[in-house]
């Protein structure tokens, strides 16, 4: 079942002609020719279609609380600026199909009654910029933007704002105020941005792929779109899988096949490379915990995990982790822990805005402790000092980057102490290029 | 350094930049147009900071706040060409690392360094959305993916010539 990569490749499906010869833009024609806009949101709402940006709120409900003062404009800005390690799916998707995109922007500005919509697309993607521009102009052109589009009175302006490079601006309200060309510092809430968004005014933001599949639940119906799914994980979703796999790239998968099928079939990424065995996976962005290879194959009850938003988080943090984005990193018994743990804190540390002490103090900790102990340097006492930091990040922040800066860590540390231990006592054999601890007796350990 | 000034044609670009905006919102356009200077002169002078201030009618202090929040701007000099390599996780799985060594030997700098002659620098950045086709580095728009050691010097002879 494909929803939003159906004709992904298609030649020159970037091409507004032959994107409309496959049925584009028809989703367009239908929500604003014949229905209004409160019944496209509440075919939105029907969907049960949930947040692809990580946190998963439902999309439908977060349209319904956007404010509509009389006289005050209101916008959509779509959140593409995808920088949480592991996820490219949204780039992908930009890339080979922008008017899939740009449909979706079409439809649900006019749900929200939005004159004016921007993508917010992360500044490195500049080319990525060109390719949405271009199509942007082939829509304009076509009478699909604009004033008065397809002659119902409706007017849409599109615009494609570049960031500057900086992951916080992926948190809805520092893109705003990057979008207000401003430091990209998140803001407290409430406010939120339903209420005072972009320059003070309602304001709805959500990630490229949540707008895009409601080009298909208008033309096909919210209930066809929640009949796919486990429960209250509706729909399809993009996994971005990177790693120590067959195949890597991105995929597009109903929700609620199981990981293992993921994982080791053929239709997805065809299993761990020739000669290797699975070790550990991040199923959702670098912020969630990594799982060993039993806990993502199979819950701590011992069912089968599903790629649903549900059953990943099952266990809470002793064993489970989440869906976030769908960057789905796996790792091989070549992996070092220790090591990816480290590349991680150092992002959390270098993305960190600095507003709130305990986030631009602790991601410092970490990466500093994780560096001495990744370099032969660590103390005993250095895992524990490094739980306490995570604990004492997570909850007193701002904005949620201080609680993903302190997951990974945490979790690295719950389910491979041991690699830490030995990283510590021995730091002549775990500095040696390409060392990685064999823990006896794991399924990974050969 | 000549007299900084857009050439005329990116001056209607900015024009056309700032009216995406409503009016008086001009600011919202200085993200956009840092891009288009760094484009131009290739590093965020304070000159050019200036110039892109006077531009939008915003103080200068506004350019440099901003200028130095986002890692994309260079405010020092930087050679002809700067090669942006993702250090995070997942491009190490795939043998970032190697690869990486690999580059900063072969032009003889470390990252943050421009060879003698002025014609690359290299940059250590983050995650660049390229995660299942890394290991990845950047150089301006073009992303380089899939990189091994090989290649690196084939892109390097490229641009040497
Ligand atoms: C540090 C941080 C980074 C984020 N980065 C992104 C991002 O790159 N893309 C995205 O869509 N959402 C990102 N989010 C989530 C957004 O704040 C917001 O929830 C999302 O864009 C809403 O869209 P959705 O409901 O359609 O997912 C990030 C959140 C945080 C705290
Ligand atoms: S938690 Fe970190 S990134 Fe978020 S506002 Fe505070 S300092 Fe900034
Ligand atoms: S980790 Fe290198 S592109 Fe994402």
């Amino acid at each position: 079942m494909k929803i939003l990569t159906e004709h992904i490749d298609v030649p020159n499906i970037d091409t507004i002609d032959v994107f409309m010869k496959h049925g584009g833009y028809s989703a367009v024609q239908k929500a604003i020719k014949k229905m209004t806009p409160d019944e496209v949101t509440e075919e939105v709402k029907k969907s049960g279609l949930r947040g692809r940006g990580g946190a998963g709120f439902p999309v439908g409900m977060k349209w319904s609380f956007l404010a509509k003062p009389e006289g005050v404009p209101r916008y959509l800005v779509c959140n593409a600026d995808e920088s949480e390690p592991g996820t490219f799916k949204d780039h992908y998707l930009m890339w080979k199909s922008p008017h899939t995109l740009i449909e979706g922007m079409i439809v649900s500005s006019f749900a929200l009654g939005a004159n004016t919509s921007y993508i917010y697309v992360r500044g490195e993607l500049m080319y990525v910029i060109n390719i949405l521009e271009k199509a942007i102009q082939e829509a304009y052109d076509k009478g699909l933007l604009g004033k008065n589009i397809l002659g119902s009175g409706y007017d849409l302006d599109l615009f494609v704002q570049p960031g500057g490079g900086a992951y916080i601006c992926g948190e809805e309200t520092a893109l705003l105020e990057s979008l207000e060309g401003k430091r990209g510092n998140p803001r407290n809430k409430p406010p939120f941005p339903a209420v005072k968004g972009l320059w003070q005014c309602p304001t709805v933001v959500n990630n490229v792929e949540s707008i895009a599949a409601t080009s298909w639940i208008v033309n096909n119906g919210g209930d066809a779109y929640a009949a796919i799914g486990v429960g209250r994980s509706t729909g399809t979703k993009l996994i971005s899988a990177s790693g120590h796999i067959k195949k890597p790239g991105v995929y597009e998968i109903p929700l609620g096949i199981t990981v293992e099928d993921f994982i080791y079939s053929d239709e997805w990424c065809g299993g761990i490379r020739d000669g290797h065995k699975l070790k550990a996976v991040v199923a959702g962005g670098s912020s969630v915990p990594i799982l060993p290879a039993e806990l993502i194959l199979t819950t701590a009850a011992g069912e089968k995990r599903l790629m649903t938003y549900e059953s990943l988080s099952d266990g809470g943090f002793a064993t489970g982790t989440m869906l976030g984005s769908g960057g789905f990193v796996v790792m091989d018994e070549t992996a070092c822990i220790v090591h990816n743990t480290l590349t991680f804190a150092k992002f959390y540390h270098h993305e960190s805005c600095g507003q709130c002490s305990p986030c631009r103090e602790g991601t410092g900790w970490m990466d500093k402790v994780l560096h001495r102990i990744e370099h032969g340097q660590g103390r005993k006492e250095d895992i524990d000092l490094l739980v306490d930091v995570a604990k004492k990040i997570e909850g007193n922040t701002i904005c949620p980057l201080g609680d993903a800066a302190s997951w990974p860590v945490a979790a690295a540390i719950r389910h491979f102490r041991d690699e830490f231990e030995w990283h510590i006592e021995h730091p002549e054999l775990a500095t040696k290029p390409g060392a990685v601890f064999m823990r006896k007796g794991a399924s990974w350990t050969k | 350094m000549s007299k900084i000034v857009f050439p005329a044609e990116t001056l209607e670009l900015v024009k056309k930049i700032i009216a995406r905006y409503p009016d008086g919102k001009q600011k919202s356009a200085l993200l956009p147009i840092l891009h288009l200077a760094q484009a131009e002169w290739k590093w965020c002078s304070p000159e050019v900071m200036d110039y892109v201030a006077s531009l939008l009618s915003i103080s200068s202090i506004e350019v440099y706040e901003v200028a130095s929040f986002y890692t994309m701007f260079h405010l020092e000099p930087v050679g002809e060409h700067v090669i942006e390599y993702c250090r995070t996780g997942p491009c190490c799985l795939m043998g970032g690392v190697e690869v990486y060594d690999h580059l900063k030997k072969r032009l003889k700098i470390n990252t943050g360094e421009t060879t003698k002659d002025g014609k690359f620098t290299i940059k250590e950045v983050e995650c660049l959305a390229a995660c299942g086709w890394g290991p990845v580095f950047q150089i301006r728009e073009k992303y380089y993916m899939h990189l091994t050691k090989e290649k690196v010097d084939e892109i390097i002879d490229e641009l040497s010539k």
